[in-house]
């Protein structure tokens, strides 16, 4: 008996490592953490395709853009450097008109892209990239904002929500990716 | 000077309490625990991305699945790119049948869903069209084609 009370008063368990063995623990999850960023170009696919889907548009309401197997660009039929294509596809969305090749106006307007099988990822990126590119820099314009503090306008805060609406309403996104060719094979 | 040798006298005898120090620690400890991802799957395929800017987020962080292609690691699959999901390789013919799957275990988050993609630069568009058309018979539009930050054009 009083060597079980000696036994019970005398435990004292000495906390000194404790913090050693939680650094050594968190050294451990610092070095494996790595905050992994999920950031990219975000796309919405057409809808599933269906038997009649007959298009009528006017041909110069529809910006044609073509990819082919390597890596070359094709616009309203006519070959193109990709440094050119977002110029030329804030022309075409802002046109009001005025050119007859291009759109009646923007919310007539539409971009039409096609890779084929043998483009490559990379190619295809920089041109859908430039594509978008060129509808957020419109939109920005539209509002009188830079292009950087238009894409920072929070969409939940209902006085800058109203601003992108307005900005969507004049320049509905309307990049439509076209059935894939395979021309170059895989 | 006698005040001055009464601080140092003080603390020589005193100790800094560390007492409260495992505490700190241990809040770190939790924090980066809970930040921790413990990487899902190992990658069975090169995956260099490619570059943009002006990049967006998913919607929602855990209503993602992740889809890589590229070409093998291992040479024994060949050259060709191919398509994983979680720790496997999938043909995209399969794709259909495992997102409606995943989209069931989602429940109410199942709306939200985004079709994370983590493709090779060097991969060509044409395995991508083949999972995409997948994406598309299932209904499952929204995609994030993840890149590095940076100039595309370069």
């Amino acid at each position: 008996m009083p060597k079980s009370r000696k036994d019970r008063s005398m435990p004292e368990i000495s906390a000194s490592s404790m913090a050693d063995i939680a650094f050594l623990l968190l050294i451990f999850f610092l070095v494996v953490t790595t905050i992994e960023s999920e950031e990219g170009v975000r796309f919405v696919l057409p809808p599933k395709k269906t038997e009649d889907q007959v298009v009528d548009m006017h041909d110069r309401n529809i910006f044609k853009v073509i990819l082919n197997s390597s890596n070359k660009l094709l616009v309203e039929d006519e070959p193109m450097k990709l440094g050119t294509l977002k110029t030329e596809a804030k022309l075409f969305l802002t046109n009001y008109k005025a050119n007859p090749e291009y759109s009646d106006s923007p919310q007539d307007a539409v971009i039409s892209f096609r890779a084929d099988r043998g483009t490559s990822y990379e190619f295809y990126i920089q041109v859908l990239h430039e594509l978008k590119a060129a509808y957020q820099e419109v939109r920005a314009e539209e509002i009188g904002l830079p292009v950087d503090k238009f894409l920072a306008l929070d969409k939940n805060d209902p006085a800058q929500a109203k601003f992108i609406a307005r900005a969507q309403e004049v320049y509905p996104f309307r990049l439509s990716r076209a059935e894939p060719t395979d021309a170059g094979g895989n | 000077m006698s005040r001055f040798q009464g601080r140092s006298k003080r603390s020589g005898q005193q100790e800094i309490p560390t007492t409260a120090l495992p505490d700190i620690i241990f809040i770190l400890l939790f924090f980066f625990m809970v930040v921790t991802v413990v990487k899902p799957s190992d990658r069975l395929v090169e995956n260099v991305l490619p570059k943009a800017q002006n990049l967006e987020e998913v919607e929602q962080k855990n209503a993602v699945i992740t889809i890589y292609i590229g070409a093998p690691v291992d040479d024994a699959f060949g050259a060709e790119p191919k398509v994983q999901v979680d720790d496997r390789f999938i043909e995209p013919k399969e794709l259909r049948k495992y997102i409606s799957e995943k989209k069931d275990k989602l429940g109410d988050l199942a709306p939200k869903l985004m079709i994370v993609l983590k493709i090779d630069r060097d991969a060509r568009m044409g395995i991508i069209t083949d999972v995409e058309q997948e994406l598309r018979e299932v209904d499952q539009r929204k995609i994030l084609y993840v890149t590095y930050k940076g100039d595309p054009l370069n």
